[in-house]
């Protein structure tokens, strides 16, 4: 994200020599909560396990080869590709990425509507997006699944009002899945769409329809590279937390299928108490996320560099 | 944003002070989920001026993980099931007392005494015992319930409506009687037949639940689930017409265990917590209000009627049951793999 970061350069001469000093408290910051936990997961993913949970300090790549090879139900079959665990994380990043299309394709014409109000309106709007999240997460979602479940409140009123006969089966499927991820990360898309589409000039948008610009090219040509950053973020900020999500699948998909999310869980807190294969499913989604922003940095640097 | 800052700062000294201002003693218990009434915890706390505080867990595997991961030392007694008890013990996760140490020691019942897990008793006390099987929605099917077909080959009006509790021990456990096979068998063929098994039971699955497993009864979002007899006894009283089963093939009984974990903070008050809890006037309390049985002498007087009555708290003369048994590394590895195979 080095993109959407500013270095300052003035005034270095009157904090000379506070330099270091300065820094200290982000070095700490990145230090205790980013480089510490990463650093001990990368080490436990390459030690040896302990029969239910823990690690002995012992350098073993059987974690690894676990999530790659398959030895058969009793581990001594030659080994084969594993796929077990590249279709778990198929299913995570494809669903992922389908939150991520929903919360898009909503949250675009919303945050659009939400920056072209004036006054108060405007805040009141953001106002509004950021209410559902007074609430933890668990909360919703199970509230969500209230209301989506065969007796729930959804399906009682389309009873009622006669339009089904048998109520709609949605609890326990993708759909809720979906649902659920669209309803719990919408607003982490709105935000920074709203916020470059704030920034935007519509006289830019005046200027093209003058040049004879239909609104489709407008659209693409005009408005869309202008907030093309801030839908990037959205994306990342939508698919990220999606990818690791295990309470939409755990309490609206029934935890029939194990997500990315509970599949590492299970590592630690199920019966398989497999730390080091907990941390090295752990360390290869980092890898994977880390591909994605390294792309989108790149991008930005490119975009900057123009 | 600096008024901000002060007040945080503000609040923030707020609970400080709060929080120092203390009760004579602590004690920090780690318990199940939905287990031990408030008012009981209340009682104890103001017959001994102690302040307690209590986490909860939802399995016995992830307690033993969090106490694994460093949490040892912060809790004084935990509730770990009975085969949790010896695995907790051989990782040394536990301190040992002496019988004199609890003056109501003499009230454990003698069945609960010399077993297997705890012979003697030295670091654990009884504290409710049950049984896992499955209940069934009467309205939905009225055939024969007192087999485990209902959850490995289920009638065509319960397919799509079954939930199981996302426990592996729970679950392998269940389908080995089924099969027929011992637990923790190493016999390739019987491994085999156990992931077979389980494969072609999930499609009738509707979802793994274990914290919702009275709830999807009550609700109606499963006409079957694995439950534990307690649960579901509660499943009934919140209006669910639901009978709990106690299949021929067999079903699991448990024994949850009050133990005095290595390390505690608060060894004294834990003891005396252990203690309360075998007075037979409070274990009856935990049995009125989570419907297991008590593991201690004379409860009788001070049981609900509705309790001594629940169908699911008697099981039938000679009845099926038997304890979960922990499988050795080699084994507990392919039921690992069976597990993952059937949630990939």
């Amino acid at each position: 994200m080095a993109g959407l970061i500013k270095q300052s350069t003035s005034n270095t001469s009157t904090y000379a020599g506070l330099g270091p000093l300065l820094m200290l408290p982000s070095w700490l910051v990145v230090g205790f909560f980013l480089v510490l936990p990463v650093s001990m997961m990368l080490v436990y993913s390459f030690l040896t396990k302990e029969f239910r949970g823990g690690v002995i300090w012992e350098f073993s790549l059987a974690a690894y080869d676990q999530f790659f090879f398959d030895r058969g139900l009793f581990g001594d079959a030659p080994p084969v590709i594993e796929w077990t665990y590249i279709t778990i994380f198929w299913r995570s990043i494809w669903q992922a990425a389908l939150a991520t299309v929903f919360c898009l394709l909503i949250g675009f014409p919303t945050a659009w509507f939400i920056a072209t109000r004036t006054g108060p309106n405007k805040s009141i709007w953001l106002f509004l997006i950021t209410i559902p999240y007074w609430v933890n997460l668990l909360i919703r979602t199970i509230s969500m699944k209230f209301l989506i479940r065969d007796t729930g409140p959804l399906n009682e009123f389309l009873m009622w009002t006669g339009m089904i006969s048998d109520p709609i089966h949605m609890i326990n499927t993708n759909f809720a899945v979906q649902l659920g991820l669209f309803y719990s990360y919408l607003p982490f898309m709105v935000l920074p769409i709203y916020a470059s589409v704030e920034r935007y000039n519509f006289t830019f948008s005046e200027a093209a329809a003058d040049l004879y610009a239909s609104r489709w090219v407008t659209l693409t040509k005009v408005i869309l590279p202008f907030v093309k950053p801030g839908i990037i973020a959205g994306c990342i900020l939508v698919f990220v937390p999606s990818l690791g999500a295990f309470l939409a699948p755990d309490l609206l998909g029934g935890a029939k299928n194990f997500m990315i999310g509970s599949l590492i869980e299970e590592q630690f807190k199920g019966n398989a108490g497999n730390w080091p294969f907990g941390a090295a499913v752990s360390m290869i989604l980092l890898s994977m996320v880390l591909v994605v922003l390294t792309y989108y940095a790149r991008q930005q640097s490119k975009v900057e560099a123009r | 944003m600096r008024k901000l800052l002060t007040l945080g700062v503000s609040a923030l000294a707020l609970t400080i002070g709060a929080s120092t201002a203390n009760a004579e003693g602590k004690l920090s218990i780690y318990h199940w989920f939905e287990y031990i009434p408030q008012e009981l915890l209340n009682k104890f706390a103001a017959e001994n001026d102690i302040e307690v505080t209590m986490d909860t867990f939802d399995s016995n595997e992830s307690m033993l993980a969090a106490l694994k991961a460093g949490k040892l030392g912060s809790y004084d007694v935990s509730v770990p099931g009975d085969y949790m008890v010896k695995i907790m013990a051989g990782a040394g996760l536990l301190d040992t007392f002496e019988p004199a140490e609890l003056s109501n020691f003499g009230n454990i019942s003698a069945q609960w005494m010399d077993v297997d897990f705890d012979n003697g008793r030295h670091s654990s006390i009884p504290y409710q015992w049950g049984s896992t099987s499955f209940s069934v929605n009467r309205d939905v099917y009225s055939g024969d319930i007192q087999t485990t077909a209902i959850l490995f080959d289920p009638p065509a009006e319960l397919r799509g409506k079954i939930n199981v509790l996302d426990s592996q021990g729970e679950v392998l456990a269940m389908a080995s009687m089924h099969l027929g096979i011992p637990q923790c068998t190493s016999d390739r063929g019987q491994l085999r037949a156990l992931n077979d098994l389980l494969q072609s039971a999930k499609p009738h699955w509707a979802s793994f639940g274990s914290d919702i497993a009275k709830d999807v009864l009550v609700s109606g979002d499963a006409a079957a689930g694995m439950i534990w007899n307690g649960f579901s006894a509660k499943a009934r009283a919140e209006g669910a017409n639901v009978e709990y089963a106690f299949p021929k093939q067999g079903y699991v009984v448990w024994m949850d265990n009050v133990v005095l974990l290595k390390d505690a903070p608060n060894r004294d008050n834990a003891l005396k917590f252990m203690n309360f809890l075998l007075d037979p006037v409070n274990a009856a309390v935990v049995t009125n209000y989570a419907q297991y049985t008590a593991g201690v002498d004379g409860v009788d007087g001070f049981l609900d009627e509705a309790v001594t009555s629940a169908p699911e708290l008697n099981p039938p003369a000679g009845g099926a049951g038997q304890f979960i048994m922990a499988c050795s590394e080699e084994v507990q590895t392919v039921y690992d793999k069976i597990w993952t195979d059937l949630k990939k």
